[in-house]
């Protein structure tokens, strides 16, 4: 379908740009509405591309990008269970989300992520699966994960690793700090900053440029240029599982889920 | 020729008309000493749009755990000040 509106995002097709925007309250949250939804725009996407040469992915949420994972829903979920099954559980959310985020990573397309506000976790996940992000002045990218005794779980390090350099993954990874979008551009992260509240019709001006271009001989550079750490990707999905058994994972959830305070989103 | 290097006084006024701006306050009505998140009655995710205001406007970054524990605006400014 050409066009389709979901509970968490929706998408549409016009002068051969895919615009895919998350809409889940308060922070696009990605739980399982929106993995949900994910799958079905992966699902389309195959003919959504014969339509278009770019795809943009961006928020209609005032908060940002995205927030990451829905902690919440992790919680709620696992404190239900015995660990195994929780764990379980966890292992097929992660592959699923796996197969989605490789798919638009792998897409023929130049992809483009317009960036504002808060890009954080799985969020931050998504965006890398793209080949550009335009960064709104207000915007910030981090991995939180380590304060929950976690690393990141969707392709995140990997696709990290891809971009940019060593040192700077570490520096994300290892103090779980967020770095803002005039950081993100010194690091190669970011390929434009935009003014606020400018950060799509950046990436519409820049997928407008790529249309220009032969779809064929586009999307042969990005396979030339952009290969896909498989193998990684499975290992992070195998020591994210591990990890998640230890009791100072759930005792982080549980703190970020009952903090009444103003400060979860703070080291 | 350098330019002269900011007074904490500098900088915490400057920060006050930075958040005033941002949340759209009186000016007036904030202190150095105030607890921003009550006073603003913000939380974590505007706090952090807070540091990027800061960060853009005196040109350094503040990793957010340098705020881990940091509440009133004077705090928040030498933290600032110790990167200037």
């Amino acid at each position: 379908m050409d066009q389709y509106k979901g509970k968490s995002l929706s998408w549409r097709v016009a002068d051969g740009v895919i615009e895919l925007a998350l809409n889940r309250a308060p922070a696009n949250e990605i739980g399982r509405a929106m993995l949900e939804d994910l799958e079905r725009f992966a699902s389309s996407l195959s003919a959504l591309e014969s339509k278009a040469s770019a795809l943009i992915v961006y928020s209609e949420q005032k908060a940002g990008f995205s927030a990451g994972a829905d902690l919440r829903e992790v919680y709620t979920q696992a404190q239900k269970m015995e660990m195994s099954s929780a764990v379980q559980g966890v292992r097929e959310f992660l592959e699923r989300i796996h197969a989605v985020l490789n798919r638009i990573d792998d897409s023929p397309l130049t992809t483009i992520a317009a960036v504002h506000g808060v890009c954080f976790g799985g969020g931050f996940e998504l965006a890398l699966t793209c080949d550009l992000i335009v960064a709104d002045k207000m915007a910030r990218f981090c991995f939180p994960e380590l304060r929950l005794g976690l690393i990141p779980g969707f392709g995140g390090i990997p696709r990290l690793k891809r971009d940019v350099g060593n040192a700077v993954v570490r520096d994300l990874l290892l103090t779980g700090r967020s770095i803002n979008a005039t950081k993100a551009l010194s690091v190669g992260l970011a390929s434009q900053v935009a003014a606020e509240g400018e950060a799509l019709r950046l990436a519409r001006a820049t997928a407008a440029q790529v249309t220009k271009f032969d779809r064929h001989t586009a999307a042969a550079a990005k396979r030339f240029i952009k290969p896909i750490p498989s193998s990684e990707l499975r290992n992070e999905i195998d020591i994210f599982c591990e990890l998640f058994t230890r009791p100072a994972v759930m005792e982080g959830l549980r703190k970020f889920v009952e903090d009444t305070g103003a400060h979860p989103y703070l080291p | 020729m350098n330019s002269p290097m900011k007074t904490i006084e500098q900088t915490t006024d400057e920060i006050l008309d930075l958040a005033a701006t941002h949340f759209k306050v009186p000016r007036a009505g904030l202190g150095p000493e105030d607890d921003f998140y009550k006073k603003l009655g913000i939380d974590s995710l505007q706090a952090l749009e807070l540091l990027t205001r800061i960060e853009n406007h005196f040109g350094v970054e503040l990793p957010d755990y340098e705020v881990q524990g940091v509440s009133d605006f004077r705090t928040l400014a030498s933290r600032i000040q110790a990167r200037l």
